[in-house]
């Protein structure tokens, strides 16, 4: 369970906290899941049942290896899945049971682009996330363009508006598809893996772009990655993962544990406590930087 | 930023193109057997459209209204219902090069007519019926033989559907043997595509009816599919309703080329080749892709079957074989500079 988080790294000014800030925005309880290769045979894979609580304006990453059942928990958040036991709900409506408009116009998901059919440009690819909110046709109104436009701006992709999507860098691409995503002007921003194509630099600008935009657009934001380094430094809550379990769930520094963080991820690591209580980690047989 | 497809943009578009279907209409009244001069078409014209038929010559009026005309709508609604059918599989496959014929689709409403000709001959709706039933389960089939791992993979699908057609028409060519020789000729243009035999009068509602329902059911989710041939899941977390989009398509556009086929055996490249045209022209979205490929599919057919009728006059060719002349060098270009 969440840990009465105070958003330290949110640029609210102290004291002046409202009362919806503490109010829980997404709510996932004893969640589970369970995937059968065909009907009655045993699972191949199980979700055991996960909880955890996210307010707005806070950033949770779902941490661990592959075949973790990170994946699964975000499906179960996005309502795509619906848990077999257990429920998730956003703002009080369990997120399955949602029409896929209603859904789409709470919850956006980032996925790692996939290929598409014909050439589009970036600004109708921003455009497709204003779909849940029109109608019929959906002639774009004077408004849509608007808020595309800012989605543009608020991920700095502005001057990308008239180049096609195939034609873009990874980073840049990356940059269209979370404009997309603010388009739709969600309450719950969820991302799958979203720095695995990225080079180092394009990792930490995404990233900071989404503490920005969390605090920013009061977005709750679910991340999901295998990052330990990257989600150390952004997260607000850590939901650990491993065999289709929820280990532990915090604050960084609560989750990140020599002993838990080598059984998770089996392999030998050094975890040493950063500056504002934001945990380091390296393979041991590296060298840590000299800085400490 | 500007807006991708406004609604005054959309019927510009559509006024522009149906004005050229006009011309190559008028052009099919005039060309034949029996030339009519452009002022004789158009006081005929002039004519109907003031009610005043009875004045017409009345060999004038057999040409033109009993034998060109009825052929000309025939083109129309095969056109737009081919072309209409290659968009909306092209975006539920997820498959640029998919396309009623290239899928097998047609080889299998071709089985299911072939089969009600011989089984109930005579029998006006039955024969559309089976060929809608044949197109449906043959892109069933060719769906699910077309996936691995779960995953639609298009190189598998567009090999599927090769595969199903030649079958399809293996079996195609086994049942027409138990023809005699003069339904067999017939049988055999009628496989490469051909408009020269008339709608019965029964049918021509059930045709129109059917056209206008199929393009309209599909037009209803030209957003959706905007987004579903960007990736499924995504358009999932859009909000579409992938599921019923997918049914709705697939089912309408089974119609379609049901329609199509039953009463013009199985004509190639409308469905692949038009689709593609409209998009180089317009853009890929379909919202303006559905009617202006309606549209195109019915100039492209009407152009066809009357260089069909007339480059070797007064032998006619099966409208089929020009498409396939004229479209693959044509799609191949296409193809050539569009995703090289």
């Amino acid at each position: 369970m969440s840990s009465g988080q105070n958003n330290v790294v949110v640029a609210m000014p102290p004291g002046k906290q409202p009362a919806w800030e503490a109010t829980v925005r997404l709510n996932v309880e004893q969640a589970s899941y369970a995937y059968h290769s065909r009907g009655n045979a045993a699972p191949v894979f199980t979700l055991a049942a996960t909880s955890f609580t996210a307010r707005q304006r806070e950033i949770v990453t779902i941490l661990g290896p592959n075949a973790s059942g990170k994946s699964t928990l975000l499906k179960l958040i996005a309502g795509t899945l619906e848990p077999l036991s257990g429920r998730v709900e956003l703002e009080g409506f369990e997120t399955s049971r949602l029409s896929p408009r209603t859904r789409a116009q709470r919850i956006a998901m980032v996925h790692q682009e996939s290929p598409l059919l014909f050439p589009t440009r970036a600004s109708e690819y921003v455009l497709q996330g204003r779909h849940p909110h029109g109608r019929g046709l959906r002639f774009e109104t004077g408004e849509d363009l608007k808020i595309a436009e800012e989605a543009l701006a608020q991920v700095g992709a502005t001057h990308l508006r008239d180049r096609w999507m195939h034609e873009v860098s990874g980073g840049e691409k990356q940059r269209v598809i979370l404009a997309r995503a603010l388009a739709q002007q969600p309450i719950l921003l969820l991302l799958d893996e979203p720095t695995l194509h990225l080079d180092i630099g394009a990792q930490v600008e995404l990233l900071e772009r989404l503490r920005h935009l969390a605090s920013e657009n009061r977005y709750t934001v679910v991340v999901v990655t295998h990052e330990l380094s990257l989600a150390a430094e952004f997260a607000d809550q850590v939901v650990l993962m491993h065999h289709g379990k929820c280990l532990r769930t915090g604050t960084p520094a609560e989750v990140y544990r020599r002993d838990l963080l080598e059984q998770v991820f089996e392999a030998p690591l050094d975890v040493e406590m950063g500056p504002e209580g934001r945990p380091r980690v390296h393979v041991r047989g590296a060298r840590p930087p000299a800085e400490s | 930023m500007k807006q991708p497809l406004t609604l005054r943009r959309l019927l510009w578009t559509c006024a522009a193109l149906l004005v050229v279907l006009f011309g190559a209409v008028l052009v099919a009244l005039k060309v034949g057997a029996v030339p009519i001069s452009m002022t004789d078409l158009a006081v005929d014209l002039g004519r109907v459209i003031f009610g005043r038929t009875a004045q017409m010559q009345s060999d004038y009026r057999l040409i033109i209204f009993d034998l060109r005309l009825p052929r000309i709508e025939l083109a129309i609604l095969v056109g737009a219902a081919l072309s209409v059918s290659g968009a909306g599989f092209q975006a539920l496959l997820r498959n640029p090069l998919a396309d009623p014929y290239v899928l097998g689709v047609s080889s299998g409403a071709a089985l299911g007519a072939i089969i009600a000709l011989i089984a109930y001959p005579g029998i006006p709706l039955v024969t559309p019926l089976s060929a809608f039933l044949g197109a449906t389960a043959t892109i069933a089939a060719v769906y699910f033989l077309g996936r691995r791992k779960g995953q639609l993979d298009s190189t598998t699908l567009l090999l599927a559907g090769i595969i199903a057609a030649s079958f399809l028409s293996a079996l195609i060519i086994f049942l027409m043997t138990t023809l005699s020789g003069r339904d067999m000729r017939g049988m055999a243009f009628w496989l490469m595509g051909d408009l020269s035999t008339p709608l019965q009068e029964s049918l021509r509602w059930v045709f129109r009816v059917g056209l206008v329902a199929g393009v309209g059911a599909i037009y209803t989710t030209a957003a959706d599919l905007n987004l579903i041939a960007t990736g499924e899941r995504e358009a999932m977390h859009l909000g579409v309703e992938v599921t019923r989009v997918k049914l709705v398509v697939y089912v309408s556009a089974s119609l379609l080329t049901g329609l199509a086929v039953s009463v013009s055996g199985a004509i190639g490249y409308v469905g692949l080749l038009v689709p593609h045209m409209m998009r180089f022209l317009f853009g890929s979205d379909y919202r303006i892709l559905i009617p202006t490929s309606a549209i195109g599919g019915a100039i492209a057919v009407v152009i066809a079957d009357t260089l069909a009728r007339r480059v070797m006059a007064p032998t006619e060719l099966p409208v089929g074989a020009i498409l396939a002349i004229f479209g693959a060098p044509l799609f191949l270009y296409l193809l050539r500079r569009r995703f090289a």
